[in-house]
């Protein structure tokens, strides 16, 4: 059972709300989305990690020598 | 001197966790809204921090927004065309750590679009945490009178606390 908590802010009651079959759907569709984009944003990353050492190696330089040169 | 910063509701997580937190039936005699809030996320997944969201109104559509970031290593920023506010800490980061965030919701009961901004960091004992800016936009007119955060997937870990405040004009 999946809840939620609900304030009422004229009453300030608290209660544990069950998710709708909407809000259930909802929640699966914004898991598999979001689950998508993590994967994009790691490969992203991967690839610009590649890329940057392959560049350093290129240049026969370390991180730190770049790091230095930018400063 | 007038209150102009006022407690509305306050409200913890208990054992368990609960996949949202919702503030309903928020009275308009204020100008603005702010929310205040301190969650953890219940993945375990090494490295993950999931993205907390917004709705408003019951609704999560016609939001769209920037942010901008630093995560230990690089500075970046992104266009979302969600209700993005922050990525928060889950379970797999620094024990008892817990992310916090503001979001700031000005002129909730005017009849234009609603912007909003948060502000919000991470913690961990670790490279990898978010300091975040977000500007988001919810293209509706109507009066917001119900603001929910929730994550898309797994809950607000025990202890997480939202709390809402009404702002008015001096």
């Amino acid at each position: 059972m999946t809840t939620k908590l609900v304030v009422d802010c004229s009453t300030g009651v608290v209660e544990e709300v069950e998710l709708t079959e909407e809000e259930l759907a909802q929640r699966e569709a914004d898991a598999k989305a979001f689950e998508a984009a993590e994967k994009e944003r790691k490969a992203e990353e991967a690839l610009r990690a590649a890329k940057k050492a392959e560049l350093l190696a290129k240049l026969g330089i370390t991180e730190d020598d770049a790091k230095l040169l930018l400063s | 001197m007038p209150v102009t910063y006022k407690k509305i509701a306050s409200v913890t997580v208990g054992a368990g966790g609960q996949a949202a937190i919702t503030f309903s039936s928020i009275p308009s005699t204020y100008t603005d809204l702010k929310i205040v809030a301190s969650v953890r996320n219940s993945s375990t997944t090494a490295g993950s921090f999931p993205t907390v969201f917004l709705k408003l109104n019951g609704s999560t559509t016609t939001f769209t927004g920037r942010y901008v970031e630093g995560n230990g290593t690089t500075a970046s920023s992104a266009t979302r065309t969600d209700s993005f506010l922050m990525s928060v800490n889950a379970d797999s980061s620094t024990a008892s750590t817990f992310s916090n965030l503001e979001i700031y919701i000005p002129n909730y009961n005017g009849s234009t679009n609603k912007s909003f901004s948060v502000d919000g960091v991470s913690e961990n004992n670790a490279t990898l945490s978010y300091a975040q800016l977000t500007a988001g936009l919810w293209s509706t007119t109507s009066a917001i009178t119900s603001a929910e955060l929730y994550f898309s997937a797994n809950n607000f870990m025990q202890y997480s606390t939202a709390t809402l405040y009404g702002i008015s004009k001096s």
